[in-house]
């Protein structure tokens, strides 16, 4: 599959953002914070994900304002979240020129059946995933980058891990199909046949894989890298800690020496308090944000 | 034998040049540190946030041992690594380039995401110009140039390849295009 250039623009960004931390960001003080401590970007969101489950009602896309203080704030590339489904919020968020769009399963989804068609617009979109089926779907959509779901604002890091293991062994079983079984699991998982192929000879999704969903502490991040992540979110962990600051730094270390433990602990200490956890067996399941 | 070439990864798209790299059949060695530096025929400082790249090099204390590297050995940065190679960064006073090549560069400066595109410039290293596919993501630009420094390409007016010694930097990223023409030439500085 040749990228048409529209299309490699968008991946290609998504490539200059690997081995980095995307950080969750309220205000333009956030985003300031976020950028000194090395983020390779910042997510502009109205309340971050563990504010959201407090709060409960409706989450929307940020406030305009919001999102054009930060945009003036910082110089790395600025994301913003819009509600599943919302194309006009997602056309708000292209006029405002973000550099990346997410449609998060964080907010409240607007659309019960469809995603947006993301094909038609000239910014980018990264899309949550559980499994290869929904990352597949997304991709096939438009979405130029995955993440894993995880659960956002628990502080819980399991369920990204499950996710990420999840695509990693799907991906392996479709290494070792052949064309029979190729053509069963494209039907299955509701996307085209080549798209399928695609994957099953590259052995990776062809967009880039990033990880989200509950990474609270540098180990987290390392965690996450170890299993194939190439880069990393990082919600409601850095401004939810006691030392927004430190745990930044400390986050960004480890996604960059993620092989090397000695650097991670280095940067490690004196950390402060991590984010109050949630165990998800906890989570009332209407309140679990992955099933959106 | 052939050529040992070292990608700075500390963040960007180290993972693309590398692809591209290997296809061209060269050793391929990830950098973080000043050791596997040492080890490397060239290095290659590739596309990412120039401020965050920065940031690990200033950790890392990595500036003295690049510049003593470029005396004898090429290096290439395409978009956040031609920021990098420079020698100052406009409306930024904090950064601090390594200053191999004598350019003033802007970060951002063709705007966001929604102005990146693809063009077609001209590469012109041996006099003779030829065609070159340019991908521009959130390009720098080149605003100022030394008189040491080479220009090597455009596209339209604006100055896209530059060169100063065994350095060289471009404000596009030639390992997202197909054409493997600038990894050659960069290859052919080994000799």
């Amino acid at each position: 599959m040749a990228m048409d250039k529209e299309f490699l623009l968008k991946v290609g960004l998504a490539e200059m953002l690997k081995g980095g931390v995307i950080m969750d960001v309220v205000t333009a003080e956030q985003a300031r914070i976020a950028e000194d401590a090395g983020a390779v970007a910042v997510m502009a969101l109205e309340r971050v994900p563990a504010d959201i489950r407090k709060a409960g009602g409706v989450a929307r896309m940020s406030p305009i304002e919001k999102i054009e203080e930060i945009k003036k704030a910082v110089q790395i590339p600025v994301m913003a979240k819009c509600r599943i489904g919302h194309f006009a919020e997602a056309e708000l968020l292209e006029e405002l020129k973000v550099d990346y769009i997410d449609e998060s399963e964080v907010l409240t989804p607007a659309d019960n059946e469809f995603h947006i068609y993301k094909h038609p617009f000239k910014i980018p979109f990264v899309c949550g995933c559980r499994n290869l089926g929904e990352a597949l779907r997304r991709i096939h959509e438009g979405a130029a980058l995955i993440r894993t779901k995880g659960e956002a604002g628990s502080g819980n890091i399991v369920e990204a891990v499950k996710h990420l293991r999840l695509v990693n062994s799907e991906i392996a079983q479709l290494k070792k199909m052949k064309i029979d079984q190729l053509k069963k699991a494209a039907r299955k998982m509701r996307v085209p046949l080549e798209l399928v192929k695609l994957v099953a000879r590259k052995g990776k999704l062809p967009v880039p894989n990033f990880a989200a969903g509950g990474i609270a502490t540098p180990a987290d991040a390392v965690l996450c890298m170890k299993l194939g992540a190439e880069s990393v979110f990082v919600g409601s962990g850095i401004f939810k800690s006691s030392k927004p600051e430190a745990v930044g730094k400390a986050i960004v270390t480890a996604t960059t020496h993620f092989d090397n433990p000695a650097k991670v602990v280095e940067a490690s200490r004196l950390l402060g308090e991590a984010m109050r956890g949630l165990e998800i067996d906890k989570i009332p399941k209407e309140e679990m944000l992955q099933y959106r | 034998m052939p050529a040992t070439v070292g990608i700075l990864s500390f963040q960007g798209d180290f993972a693309k040049h590398q692809q591209v790299l290997e296809k061209l059949r060269c050793q391929v060695r990830l950098i973080k540190s000043v050791e596997a530096l040492n080890r490397v025929d060239c290095l290659i400082i590739p596309g990412g946030e120039s401020s965050v790249i920065a940031r690990f090099l200033k950790i890392e204390k990595m500036a003295q041992p690049i510049k003593e590297f470029a005396q004898h050995k090429p290096i290439w940065g395409t978009c956040a690594g031609m920021i990098l190679l420079g020698r100052s960064i406009i409306d930024d006073n904090k950064a601090q380039p390594l200053g191999l090549i004598d350019i003033i560069t802007a970060r951002n400066a063709y705007g966001r995401q929604y102005e990146s595109f693809v063009g077609t410039g001209e590469f012109g290293a041996c006099g003779e110009k030829e065609e070159m596919e340019m991908v521009f993501i959130r390009a720098p630009k080149v605003i100022k140039i030394g008189k040491d420094v080479e220009i090597l390409g455009r596209w339209q007016d604006e100055i896209t390849i530059v060169r100063q010694d065994k350095v060289v930097a471009t404000a596009f990223h030639p390992e997202l295009s197909a054409s493997t023409r600038f990894q050659e030439f960069f290859l052919s500085l080994l000799h």
